[in-house]
C-alpha cells in the first residue's frame, strides 16, 4: 500500500515541514487578528479547515473542466461559496463568537493559503491527495492559530478556553490581546520555530557525520 | 595596542584620534544621571532603590543571556545594558511591582537591542521601547503614581512593589496625579517651584527639573551629547506651548511648566540624544529635535495621554534613517 | 495527451463564459439555500439579544411597544424588525405605562457604540444601561459592559442634568459618575452618547399623563402583534 503511505505523507508535511504559518508565512491576516483567545483561534481554524478541504475537494474533482484562463476566478467562486456557508452557519449557531470574529470570517476568502493550495496542489493532484493535503495544511494552520491564541489568552486574560488559570489577583497583559501582542507573539514563535529547526538540522548533520565516520572505521577494521 | 617606548610607530590613517570610547561615553552618562538617581532615592525611598536594582539586573542578565559567549565580556563591560536598565527604571512609577520592572528590562534589551544585533544596531531607544511595552501591557499600574511620601524616609516601601509575579499590586491609598495629569484632567497647575525641586508625583527620575538640568549641562559641557537635539526640543516645545498658552491660559500650561514637567527634560537630555537612534548630521539633529518638541506638545495637549515624551522620541527614532538619508551633506562637485 | 492538446488550443470565449456562469449559478443556489436555512435562527438571535437588553434596562416590565416619532407625536411602529430610530415603551401586566427604553449610537474609542438605557419620565430616573454593540479595546474599553460598578452607576441615576464622567473617586455631585480607570475615553463616550440620546428624545416624549397606551392586537385578544415584544418567559421577573 505505497499510495496510502504517500497520501499520509502529504498530510504530515503540512503539520511541520511545510507548515503554512511557521514555514510559508501565509494567512497572516487571521493569524494576527483573531488569535486573542484560544476559543476564537479554534473556531477560525475549524472554519478554515472546512473551507480548505471543501474547496480542494471540488477543485480537484472538477480540474478537468476548469479552463486555465479563468481558473483563479473559479477557485475564488468555490472558496467564497464555502466561506458564505461557514459565515451563515456560525452566525446562526454561535452568534457570540461570530460577533468577535466579525469581518474575519468573510475575509477567509482572501486567505492566500487557501487559494495557494488550489493553485499549487489541488488542481494538479487526484482527489485523495488533494484532500489529504488540505487536511494537513489546515491542521498545521489550526495548530499555529491555537499556539498563538493560547499564549495570548493565558498572558492577556489569565485564562485558557475561558477557564480561569491564575485567580482573581492576576494582572492581565493588556497588550497581548491587542494587535501588537499578536505581532510580538507571532514573531517570537517564528523565532523559536526557526531556532528549533536549525538546531535539529545541525543535530542530524552531526549524527550523519558520526555514522559516516563509524562506517569508515568499520571498513578500515575489516581491511 | 599599547606600545611601551616605541622606537618606530607604524600606523595607518586616521592618525588623529579621539579619546572617546563606548565605555567612556557610557561612564559620562552614568555620572550625569547620578544626581537624579540619588534624588529618586530621597523622594521615593526603598521603592526606588529596589526598582533601579531589579531593572538593571534584568537588563544585564538579558544581555548576558543573548550575547555570544566570546562577546559577553565586552557587551557587559561597556555598561550600556546597565545604563538602559537605569534609564528604564527612572521612567517607571515608584509603586510599580518589581516583576514588571524586571519584565520591562528584559523586553528593553531583548526586543529593543540584542534582536537587532546588539549595541549600535537598534532602531529604537531600548529603554523607551521597554517603557512603551510596559505602558501597553500594564496601563493601570504604569499610570498609578504614588506621591513622594518618602522624602528622606529611606525605608519607605510601597506595598504594591512586592506583588507576586503575574499578580497585581495592592494599590496604596496615597495615589496622586502627576502635574501633567492634573493639568489635563483637572485644569490644575502645579507651582513651578515644586516642579523645579521635584516634590511632585511622577516617575522616579522625572520629578526634579533642577537635577536633570544639572546632569544635562554636565553632558553638554563634556560634549558627550549633541547640543542641537535638546536645544531644538526645548525651543520648539516652548514656542508651541507659548502659542497655545496665549490662546487659552486656563486650559493650556505655560511654556515653563511644559518644559519642567513630565519626562521632557529626562527624555531630551538622556534619551533623544542616544547616538545610536538619533541622526548623524547636524541638520538632521535639528530636524529630529524639532520633531520631538512638536510631537510632545501635540500629544500632551491634544492626545489622549497626559504625557507624550515617550511616543514623541520613539516616532522620531523611526524617522531617523529617513532624516539621515535626506540630510547627507552634498559631496563637493556633485549636483 | 488529450489534455495537453486542450491547453494548446485556446478555448472559445463562450466556453469560458459558460463555465463561469455555471459555477456562479451553482454557487448562488448554495448561498441562497444556506441563507434561507439559517435566516430564522439568525433573526431570532438578534431579536432575543435586543429583547433581553430592553427588559434588562427597564425593570418590572411585562410588555414593550415599539414606537416611532412622527408628526410630532409618538406612533406605534408598524415594522417587523427593529431599527435605530425606534424607542421602546414598557408596560406592566395590567397594561400600565412604566417607562421608555432609549437607544443611543455613536463613535466610541474604536468603533460605533450602540447602547440602550431605561428611563422613567415620571421620576426623571435612569433605570439601567446595556451595551448592544461595541468594539472597544478588549481588557480596557470593554469594561463599559464588563465592569459591574460602571454599569451599576446608571441604575437609579437621577437625570436632572447631563451626566458627567469623572475620575474614579472624585465624584462630588449627583450627576457625576465614576469613569473606568484606564478607559476614560470609552466611559466618556458612553456618557456622551447617553446625553445626546436623552437630549434628542426627552422633548419628544409624551407629556406626563398622556403616555402611549398599550394596545393588544384586536384580532386575537391577548396575543401580541409584531410591533410588540415580550420577554422570553413572562413569568420570570427580569431586571433584578
Amino acid at each position: 500500500m505505497a499510495t496510502d503511505a504517500s497520501a499520509y505523507e502529504e498530510m504530515l508535511k503540512g503539520l511541520w515541514r511545510e507548515n503554512p504559518t511557521f514555514v510559508q508565512v501565509l494567512g497572516m491576516c487571521p493569524m494576527l487578528a483573531v488569535t486573542n483567545s484560544a476559543t476564537n483561534a479554534l473556531v477560525m481554524g475549524l472554519a478554515t479547515l472546512f473551507v480548505l478541504v471543501g474547496s480542494s475537494l471540488l477543485v480537484s474533482s472538477f480540474k478537468r473542466w476548469i479552463p486555465k484562463q479563468v481558473r483563479i476566478s473559479l477557485y475564488i467562486i468555490i472558496i467564497a461559496t464555502f466561506v458564505t456557508v461557514v459565515d451563515y452557519s456560525l452566525l446562526a449557531l454561535v452568534p457570540a463568537i461570530h460577533k468577535e470574529l466579525g469581518a474575519f470570517i468573510p475575509l477567509i476568502v482572501a486567505n492566500c493559503m487557501i487559494l495557494g493550495r488550489q493553485e499549487a496542489f489541488a488542481s494538479k493532484h487526484s482527489i485523495k491527495y488533494a484532500v489529504m493535503d488540505a487536511i494537513g495544511m489546515s491542521l498545521g494552520f489550526l495548530i499555529a492559530l491555537l499556539a498563538l491564541g493560547s499564549v495570548r489568552e493565558i498572558l492577556g486574560s489569565g485564562s485558557l478556553f475561558n477557564v480561569d488559570l491564575f485567580g482573581a489577583n492576576f494582572e492581565p497583559w493588556v497588550i497581548m490581546i491587542l494587535p501588537p501582542g499578536g505581532f510580538l507573539t507571532l514573531g517570537l514563535l517564528l523565532l523559536f520555530f526557526n531556532w528549533f529547526t536549525e538546531r535539529r538540522k545541525q543535530f542530524l548533520l552531526k549524527v550523519a557525520q558520526a555514522d559516516q565516520s563509524v562506517a569508515i572505521v568499520g571498513v578500515k577494521d575489516n581491511g | 595596542m599599547k606600545h611601551n617606548d616605541p622606537k618606530l610607530l607604524l600606523q595607518s590613517a586616521p592618525l588623529l584620534r579621539q579619546e572617546l570610547t563606548t565605555p567612556g561615553a557610557m561612564k559620562e552618562v552614568w555620572l550625569a544621571l547620578l544626581p537624579t538617581t540619588l534624588a529618586s532615592l530621597w523622594f521615593f525611598g526603598l521603592s526606588a532603590l529596589l526598582l533601579i536594582v531589579v531593572s538593571i539586573a534584568g537588563a544585564v542578565l538579558t544581555e548576558w543571556l543573548f550575547t555570544d559567549k566570546d562577546k559577553r565580556r565586552m557587551a557587559i563591560g561597556d555598561s550600556s545594558a546597565g545604563l538602559t536598565g537605569l534609564l528604564l527604571a527612572l521612567t517607571l512609577p515608584p509603586g510599580l511591582p518589581l516583576w514588571m520592572a524586571f519584565l520591562g528590562a528584559v523586553v528593553s534589551i531583548g526586543l529593543g537591542k540584542v534582536i537587532w544585533g546588539g549595541l549600535g544596531a537598534n532602531i529604537f531607544n531600548p529603554a523607551l521601547l521597554g517603557r512603551a511595552f510596559l505602558l501597553g501591557t500594564f496601563p493601570i499600574a504604569m499610570t498609578t503614581w504614588g506621591s513622594p511620601s518618602g522624602l528622606g524616609d529611606f525605608f519607605h516601601l510601597q506595598s504594591s512593589n512586592l506583588a507576586w509575579p503575574f499578580m497585581h499590586g495592592q494599590i496604596d491609598a496615597l495615589s496622586a496625579a502627576t502635574p501633567l495629569g492634573l493639568m489635563k484632567f483637572q485644569q490644575q497647575t502645579t507651582a513651578i517651584s515644586s516642579l523645579f525641586i521635584g516634590n511632585t508625583a511622577g516617575s522616579l527620575g522625572e520629578t526634579s527639573a533642577f537635577l536633570l538640568l544639572l546632569g544635562g549641562m554636565y553632558l553638554l559641557i563634556r560634549r558627550s551629547i549633541d547640543w542641537r537635539i535638546p536645544t531644538a526640543i526645548f525651543l520648539t516645545a516652548a514656542i508651541f506651548s507659548l502659542a497655545m498658552f496665549i490662546n487659552d491660559a486656563d486650559k493650556y500650561p505655560s511654556p515653563i511648566v511644559t518644559l519642567f514637567s513630565g519626562g521632557l527634560l529626562l527624555g531630551a537630555f538622556f534619551m533623544a540624544t542616544d547616538p545610536v537612534t538619533s541622526p548623524l548630521t547636524p541638520k538632521g539633529c535639528w530636524i529630529f529635535g524639532i520633531g520631538v518638541g512638536f510631537l510632545v506638545v501635540l500629544i500632551r495637549l491634544f492626545g489622549g495621554l497626559p504625557e507624550g515624551m515617550l511616543y514623541a522620541v520613539l516616532l522620531m527614532n523611526a524617522a531617523t534613517p529617513l532624516i539621515d538619508r535626506y540630510t547627507q551633506p552634498r559631496i563637493f562637485g556633485r549636483k | 495527451m488529450s489534455q495537453s492538446k486542450n491547453y494548446e488550443q485556446e478555448p472559445s470565449s463562450n466556453r469560458l463564459v459558460a463555465s463561469m456562469a455555471i459555477a456562479g449559478f451553482i454557487s448562488g443556489v448554495i448561498i441562497i439555500a444556506i441563507y434561507l436555512a439559517t435566516f430564522n435562527t439568525i433573526k431570532d438571535n438578534k431579536a432575543r439579544e435586543l429583547r433581553q437588553a430592553v427588559f434588562k434596562v427597564l425593570p418590572n416590565v411585562s410588555y414593550m411597544q415599539k414606537l416611532y416619532f412622527e408628526n410630532n407625536t409618538l406612533v406605534i411602529a408598524k415594522s417587523d424588525g427593529m431599527d435605530d430610530d425606534m424607542i421602546f415603551a414598557g408596560y406592566d401586566k395590567q397594561g400600565k405605562f412604566i417607562g421608555y427604553a432609549i437607544q443611543g449610537k455613536g463613535a466610541g474609542f474604536q468603533d460605533t457604540i450602540h447602547l440602550l438605557f431605561g428611563y422613567l419620565p415620571e421620576k426623571q430616573l435612569m433605570t439601567g444601561m446595556a451595551i448592544l454593540e461595541s468594539r472597544e479595546t478588549p481588557g480596557l474599553g470593554d469594561k463599559i459592559f464588563k465592569d459591574m460598578h460602571f454599569v451599576g452607576e446608571f441604575v437609579n441615576h437621577l437625570m436632572k442634568q447631563a451626566i458627567k464622567a469623572v475620575k474614579k473617586g472624585t465624584k462630588s455631585h449627583d450627576y457625576e459618575i465614576d469613569a473606568i480607570t484606564g478607559a476614560t475615553i470609552s466611559s466618556k463616550a458612553v456618557v456622551r452618547l447617553m446625553n445626546a440620546a436623552f437630549n434628542r428624545w426627552s422633548p419628544k416624549l409624551s407629556p406626563l399623563g398622556q403616555e402611549p397606551v398599550f394596545q393588544m392586537s384586536k384580532q386575537t385578544q391577548g396575543s401580541l402583534d409584531s410591533s410588540q415584544i415580550q420577554p422570553e418567559s413572562p413569568n420570570i421577573q427580569i431586571g433584578k
